[in-house]
């Protein structure tokens, strides 16, 4: 199980405390899809990927982004018990959408490098190892159920 | 793709005499999320500012923008340093991929505006393109 310090867990309330959910998902999903093109392979029914633009700007992404990221909001909330807060969602992606957990780390590092150009300065190295591990944690804990 | 390359060369610009404190400050990042890459580095003061890591995070810099230079033939540019990784360093592939998630951090945070889904892609490519180069002559 992964740890958090007392110094980790407050420096990352206090980030997510300031990030619009709903735009940063669509941008982390959006950029998963630009940079990795190879995860397109899971979102056939979304219409136009055909580009970087119509990528950031297809509606289902935008959609699709806010929902994984809301759920992401969980983790920040269960920071000490990831793996059990994360138990129905690691079913759910290694039963019904047979998603290899690697993808997992791939949008973690991509939400790390959204939030760098979100908070610029302000996400210190000291910040970054803080979000580095949560997101770590919550791939872990997703891929936890696979079988 | 000439895309790619335009893009590159357009975020390396940007960057300008930035880039040796971007190196610095990537390998600062490296060390402090991923621990294990500082087993490479017991003989280096790791304290944040040290001198050490200034000169090293220059001296990666200076080889990516030499890489930038010669985009149509990175092997042949970084060809000494291949065989430096590969037989003299011998760091694992992995942490290559640790530095390269650094470098777009550091970038991503300091250069918001250019950093646009379009260039990430392009720079997470020759980043990626950089460590297989690196790597190439391991075995």
């Amino acid at each position: 199980m992964v740890h958090f310090t007392a110094e980790e867990k407050s420096t990352i309330l206090s980030l997510w405390g300031k990030v619009n959910v709903e735009e940063a998902g669509g941008e982390a999903l959006g950029r998963l899809l630009v940079v990795y093109p190879w995860t397109q392979r899971f979102f056939d029914s979304f219409g136009n990927l055909s580009s970087a633009s119509a990528i950031m700007g297809n509606p289902k992404v935008k959609a699709h982004g806010k929902k994984v990221l809301t759920s992401f909001g969980e983790a920040v909330k269960n920071m000490d018990n990831l793996k059990p807060a994360f138990a129905k969602l690691s079913e759910l992606h290694c039963d019904k959408l047979h998603v290899d957990p690697e993808n997992f780390k791939l949008l973690g590092n991509v939400m790390v490098i959204i939030l760098a150009t979100h908070f610029g300065k302000e996400f210190t190295p000291d910040v970054q190892a803080a979000w580095q591990k949560l997101v770590s944690g919550v791939a872990t804990a997703l891929a936890h159920k696979y079988h | 793709s000439a895309a790619d390359k335009n893009n590159i060369k357009a975020a390396w610009n940007a960057i300008g005499s930035h880039a040796g404190d971007h190196g610095a400050e990537a390998l600062e990042r490296m060390f402090h999320s991923f621990p294990t890459t500082k087993t490479y580095f017991s003989h280096f003061d790791l304290s944040h500012g040290s001198t050490q890591i200034k000169g090293h995070g220059k001296k990666v810099a200076d080889a990516l923008g030499n890489a930038v230079n010669h985009l149509d033939d990175i092997p042949t540019a970084l060809s000494a340093l291949s065989d430096l990784h590969a037989h003299k360093l011998r760091v694992d592939p992995v942490n290559f991929k640790f530095l390269s998630h650094c470098l777009l951090v550091t970038l991503a945070s300091h250069h918001p505006a250019e950093f646009t889904p379009a260039v990430h892609a392009s720079l997470d490519k020759f980043f990626a393109t950089v460590s297989t180069v690196l790597t190439s002559k391991y075995r």
